[in-house]
This record gives C-alpha cells, structure tokens and sequence, in this order.
C-alpha cells in the first residue's frame, strides 16, 4: 500500500495491549453526552479479532440481564476507545469462537491459559 | 478566485472523524497547478483557465509544449487541462495549491473510469438476462428483445445492448473534502471516485450546491 495513504490513517493505539480470541477483557469507551463525556465499560469475551491495520476489529461478546447476549465489534484504532484491559486469556482451539452462541453458563466457560 | 486542481488517484481508506466516527476516503495527490494560460471570449471565444500540473523532464515534451509554457516561464509540464471560468481572477503564472479548497466543502471530481472492455447488457446495463430453468439454453445472459416489429424494422441508434464499457470521463459530484494537507499536496474527499489508482483526476467546487 501507498505509504502516503498509511500516512494519514489514525495511529495505533497504545492502550490496547494484543488481543486474542477468548480474552476476557474490558472495554473503556468515551461516551459523549451532551458537551460532557463519559467512560463506559463494557466487559465480555473477544469472540474474533481482525487484524487488517488501520480497518483493525475485534468484537466482544457479554450476557446482560435475563442471559441475553450481547455483541459488540469496535474499531481497534477508533478514538472512541479510551484502552482495553485485558483481565485473562484463555485457551481456545478456534480463531472465531462462534460456538458459544449456543452455549449458556458452564458450557460457556473457557479455561483460563497462564503465561 | 478559481477552484481547480490537477491530481492523482492515490487510493482509498477510511479516517476517523473528530466525534469517532469512520469515513470512507479517497486520497488525490494534487497541485501544485500553474496557470499556463488563460482564454477569453474575445480571442478564444470562451472564458477558461489552463491549468498544468506533474512536472517532468523536459525531453518528454514536445519543443511545442515547451515553447507554449516557456512564455511565462513555467517548468515542463505533463498535463494541461482546461476549467471553463469566467471571473477566476487569476493571470499566468499563478500557482494554485489544495490551500484553496477548504475542510468541509463540497467538490465535484471527474476522472476516467477503469476500462471494462466489451460487455453485454447485463453487466452494461444491468438488464435481467433470462430465466435459469424451464428449459432454456443459453438464454441466462441474453439482452432479450432490442427494439419495436416492423414498424420502425429496424433498433434506434443510442439504444442500450452490449458494447465497450468504461474507459468514459465520469464525474462524481457532491463530495465533501475531510482532509486537506498542504505541505504534502493531498486532498481527500469522502467516498470514491472514478478511475484505477494513480489515474489523473480533475478537482472542482461542487456544481449543485
């Protein structure tokens, strides 16, 4: 790719450590309401990540209230994301672990991987 | 004042905007252009600017070309182009920069489509083709019937059907500049423009407001 088209795309961002599909993570957004913004978290699984530099996704998945899963894709370098925490990675077989939209409480367990 | 630079397709991406939202973008490389001549009514009998842009080597020239730029003294230029303005302002001479346009405003760019070949009317035209089953044989792309019976026996000219695709001078209209940056000569606009990367391309104000 054109270096002059790399040179304008938004710079990575430093708060977010690598993510792996799996990781337990938190997510801070910069919510703006009115003139005043906020910090909103949003914790769950990473069900894929995307890697494609400055188009970079990773989606994350969590269970609300009454079990209802939620998804939500974010855009790695989007300035919206204020970082990622990463709480623990675990040990997966799949690159896109879409198998745990079917599964519910124990089943949806991952084990956890120590580094 | 003139809005009118030169310049060339880089590529497409995407930016963030300062609310966090993501907007598609092409990046045109353009300016600086010279104005290498003017035309009036009274001795061209319409009102433009010339505009040249891409300095070059000057054997790549013709002794014509570079004759008709030596006049105002300006370097070898690969391309001039003409923009029809009548109250530009500008002399020969001048030089126009992307510092012209500004952040927010609406353009006009026209470019070269990418060349297609010859097509049939479903890809040209997007016309239906035939039906897949029921017995039909090589009707699945078929332009079906062209014209009227033998009143008037024969199909209009300007009709559509398959021919060579592409390759035309098109224009994308109504595109919002995002990015300016005029250390480096580049523009962006949002959305795409016609033509392959690195095609030539003609940045224009917005004709519809």
């Amino acid at each position: 790719m054109s270096d002059l088209i790399k040179s304008v795309e938004a710079p990575a961002n430093e708060n977010i450590p690598e993510l792996f599909p799996g990781d337990a993570v938190s997510v801070h957004v910069k919510i703006r309401e009115g003139n005043r913004e906020r910090i909103q978290e949003f914790k769950g699984t990473i069900l894929y990540v995307r890697n494609s530099g400055n188009n970079a996704s990773f989606t994350v998945r969590r269970i609300a209230s009454n079990g209802i899963g939620v998804e939500r894709t974010f855009l790695t370098r989007s300035p919206r994301i204020d970082k990622v925490v990463v709480e623990r990675h675990t040990k997966v077989r799949k690159a896109r672990l879409y198998f745990l939209r079917s599964r519910t409480g124990k089943s949806a367990r991952l084990k956890q991987k120590f580094s | 004042m003139l809005k009118g630079l030169i310049g060339k397709k880089i590529g497409m991406t995407q930016i963030f905007s300062e609310d966090g939202a993501a907007v598609p973008m092409t990046l045109i490389e353009a300016g600086p252009c010279y104005v290498t001549q003017i035309l009036t009514s009274e001795d061209d009998g319409y009102s433009a600017v010339q505009l040249g842009f891409s300095e070059s080597k000057p054997k790549r020239l013709t002794g014509g070309e570079l004759g008709h730029l030596k006049r105002n003294d300006l370097p070898p230029l690969k391309y001039l182009r003409e923009f029809r303005s009548k109250d530009h302002g500008m002399k020969e001479g001048d030089t126009i920069t992307v510092a012209t346009f500004e952040i927010g405003e609406l353009v006009d760019v026209i470019g070269t489509s990418k060349g297609k070949g010859f097509q049939g009317a479903v890809k040209r035209y997007h016309f239906k083709g035939g039906p897949k089953t029921h017995g039909q044989s090589d009707r699945l792309r078929a332009p079906g019937a062209r014209g009227a019976t033998t009143t008037p026996g024969r199909v209009f000219k300007g009709s559509r059907g398959p021919g060579h695709m592409g390759n035309d001078r098109v224009t994308a209209q109504h595109l919002k500049v995002v990015l300016l940056d005029a250390e480096r000569n580049l523009i962006g606009v949002r959305g795409a423009i016609p033509g392959p990367k690195g095609g030539l391309v003609l940045v224009k104000s917005a004709r519809k407001v």
